[in-house]
């Protein structure tokens, strides 16, 4: 295929990452250095009202945004430096609260709050997406043949339901005096309301992740299970390997790939983790790196959208994202290099 | 079984891992099966603490509202033969009728007069058959499971929901199209170019892949607010405010989704030997034509795998289409939102549970048809590398 014929196939394709992808990210890395502001005039206000002898005047001083020709309010774009990254991260009270070993105070600002929510919630939540989900596959695999079908079936539900959904509906569970909570309630036989503090809903939130991705993790690791070598499991059970030991040497390092592959997945996608904030409602208590930068974005009461910040904090974030991708990168990298792909 | 002894399992460890698969198939359904059930449910039992009340409704029984024993038996055997006819008669009838070339508007037409006349059956012509049976029947007539669809008529009718309904639907349905034809061009180009150029082209995309949504919305949203002003030396008067126009998010969700769609695709295409097209080549065709008539007959089914993961990324989308569309204009998912959050009576909550179920039960079907697409396309990116 020469050049000609393959530009004509992707370019399309490449023309729209080009445009909705790459072009926003730029733009995003300019606008955290730049403020837009409504421009404000002083003016010289005589409000008068009638009074007895004399009319009582009062002149106040008020500060209103000036208005276009058009009608419209208008703005000035001010090159402000990293002004936004210090909004965002607050240096002098993090620094202040590290000096003093305070964490609690540290997690009073929202950005740090955020972040140690999302890497709390990231690394928690890995190793038992890939443990429920290599579980499962394990006993579907030992599980009749007839079985198999349905299992599937419901196992991908958790998967395929719209996530904002399925985070309401876990939560419709436990809300005021939901029949979870009641359970809970009898079992423990004390009082429980899993939305009155923080770490409940972090649990729910990890236990909605987990329910929701382990099915994801399960198909992949039930394909890689049906392409082990039976001759390999045959011969170690002939030199007298038990079931754990097959597992163990055997099977493991045949899904290793498989394992990095959702771990790595596992990682981008739950260091976005952004749906369960919004269908468990914890924004009061907990918050996530997205969520920020969409908090920032959704106008406030008087309708602006603080953009300069949600961009510093989108940058911010994407920190994280080339964290996560360097050692993936190098790796590939390597194997490009050594002609393996 | 033809076992031998020694690979049999010991009884201890059949029983565990029977009971541990019991155990999850209840955890993953349970919490959809009772949101479903409580959507039937006046407010006072869908709320009860006691979970008998949820399921056989006694307060919903009381208003006269729910099935007797004769219409579940009627319910419970017209969804088997239901049940029947979506996994049998139907995939035939598709099959026998649409060309092979069409099998994908067949399928799609199919499902819809399917579920057409699944509403006609289940919402028009049962329950005022069902009703004049039972009132002559007397104790046997009698409701006792309590259930009504009053909810759902306060959600789609009073409520409106069918436009957001609508909006959802233009947008799937365009992010879909426009991704599939894009991308299928994309993943071809990418399968059989081996140079160098192709492979950074799917590095790049796989970090692309990774960034999170919001920090491109973060640059999307002050261009689109201003893009009438931006554009206009260029379109003149007739340019268009890009905020909250559906094509402009369907053109932001078909990007986001482009890196995955062209790995994905580009994985199909690699198992469609490279041999066919070059055989139409030494026929005479050029790439295009080898792409049109030789590849596309035979790549449905990686296109239509593909085509479920957009659709569901379309579907499922919160945090694009909540911030790029008005609020008086969302699709469903982000309008459930606003449900939720102005709950206060608890009947606006079963309102919105109500809602809720409605998003889920097209997805619910999806994945009875589909199943084993939806496999396929999950493990296609992992097993083979």
């Amino acid at each position: 295929m020469n050049s000609k014929t393959f530009a004509a196939f992707v370019g399309p394709s490449i023309f729209l990452m080009l445009l909705f992808i790459a072009a926003p990210l730029i733009s995003v890395f300019l606008q955290s250095f730049y403020l837009t502001q409504p421009v404000f005039e002083t003016v010289q206000v005589e409000t008068c009202t009638p009074g007895f002898p004399t009319q009582t005047c009062v002149t106040e001083t008020k500060t209103q945004p000036i208005l276009g020709d058009d009608g419209k309010i208008v703005t000035t774009v001010k090159y402000v430096g990293l002004e936004s990254y210090r909004n965002v991260l607050e240096p002098d009270r993090a620094w202040a609260a590290l000096k003093a070993f305070d964490i609690g105070a540290l997690l009073t600002i929202d950005f740090w709050k955020a972040l140690r929510f999302t890497l709390t919630f990231t690394l928690v939540t890995l190793p038992l997406v890939i443990g429920v989900g290599l579980a499962i596959a394990i006993t579907v695999n030992n599980a009749t043949r007839m079985i198999r079908g349905p299992i599937i079936f419901v196992s991908l539900l958790p998967f395929i339901i719209t996530p904002v959904i399925g985070a309401l509906s876990i939560r419709w569970l436990f809300i005021g005096d939901g029949i979870m909570t009641a359970f809970l309630e009898w079992w423990l036989a004390r009082d429980i309301s899993m939305f009155a503090q923080g770490w409940t809903i972090e649990l729910l939130m990890m236990f909605y992740r987990v329910w929701h991705v382990a099915p994801f993790a399960f198909v992949v690791f039930y394909a890689g299970l049906q392409t082990v070598n039976q001759d390999t499991l045959e011969s170690a059970m002939i030199d007298g390997a038990s079931r754990w030991e097959r597992l163990r040497y055997v099977v493991i390092p045949h899904l290793m790939p498989l394992i990095v592959f959702i771990s790595l997945i596992h990682l981008m996608d739950s260091y976005r983790v952004f749906e369960e904030i919004v269908g468990f409602s914890s924004q009061a208590y907990r918050i996530s790196l997205q969520w920020l930068t969409y908090d920032f974005l959704t106008p406030d009461d008087s309708g602006n959208r603080s953009i300069s910040r949600a961009s510093a904090s989108a940058m911010l974030t994407m920190i994280g994202i080339v964290v996560l991708l360097v050692p993936l990168l190098r790796k590939t990298w390597r194997d490009h290099k050594g002609g393996k792909v | 079984m033809s076992l031998p002894k020694s690979m049999q399992q010991p009884m201890a460890l059949r029983v565990s891992s029977a009971g541990f698969l019991a155990f999850w198939c209840l955890l993953a359904s349970f919490p959809i099966f009772w949101i479903a059930v409580m959507s039937f449910k006046d407010p006072v039992d869908a709320f009860a603490a006691n979970p008998l009340d949820v399921i056989f409704g006694p307060e919903t029984v009381a208003t006269g509202r729910g099935l007797s024993i004769v219409s579940i038996l009627v319910g419970m055997v017209a969804l088997w033969y239901t049940f029947r006819l979506a996994t049998t008669t139907l995939p035939r009838l598709v099959k026998q009728y649409s060309p092979p070339h069409l099998i994908v508007p067949g399928w799609i037409i199919g499902a819809l007069v399917f579920a057409l006349g699944f509403l006609i059956v289940f919402a028009g012509l049962l329950p005022p058959l069902l009703g004049a049976v039972n009132s002559v029947l007397g104790p046997l007539g009698k409701p006792i499971l309590g259930l009504t669809t009053e909810h759902y008529s306060a959600v789609w009718f009073e409520n409106a929901f069918y436009e957001n309904f609508i909006n959802s639907l233009v947008i799937t349905v365009g992010v879909v199209t426009v991704s599939l034809t894009v991308g299928t061009l994309a993943g071809y180009g990418l399968a059989r170019s081996g140079s160098s150029l192709a492979f950074w082209i799917l590095i790049i995309a796989l970090i692309f892949r990774a960034l999170p949504h919001s920090v491109l919305v973060a640059g999307y949203l002050p261009p689109f607010i201003n893009s009438a002003e931006l554009l206009r030396p260029i379109l003149g008067d007739a340019a268009p405010t890009l905020y909250g126009q559906p094509w402009a998010v369907i053109a932001v969700l078909v990007s986001i989704n482009q890196p995955f769609t062209i790995w994905m695709l580009r994985s199909f295409f690699q198992n469609i030997p490279n041999e066919l097209d070059e055989a139409a080549r030494v026929d005479g065709c050029t790439h295009f034509q080898a792409f049109r008539w030789v590849i596309m007959p035979v790549m449905w089914p990686g296109v239509i795998t593909t085509g479920l993961f957009s659709f569901l990324l379309a579907y499922n989308d919160y945090l694009v289409c909540s911030l790029l569309l008005d609020a008086q204009n969302q699709t469903m998912v982000p309008a459930i939102a606003g449900y939720f959050n102005r709950e206060t009576t608890t009947t606006d909550q079963v309102e919105a549970v109500a809602a809720a179920v409605s998003i889920i039960a097209p997805l619910f079907l999806l994945i009875m048809i589909f199943q084993r697409q939806i496999v396929s396309g999950l493990t296609a990116g992992a097993v083979k590398g």
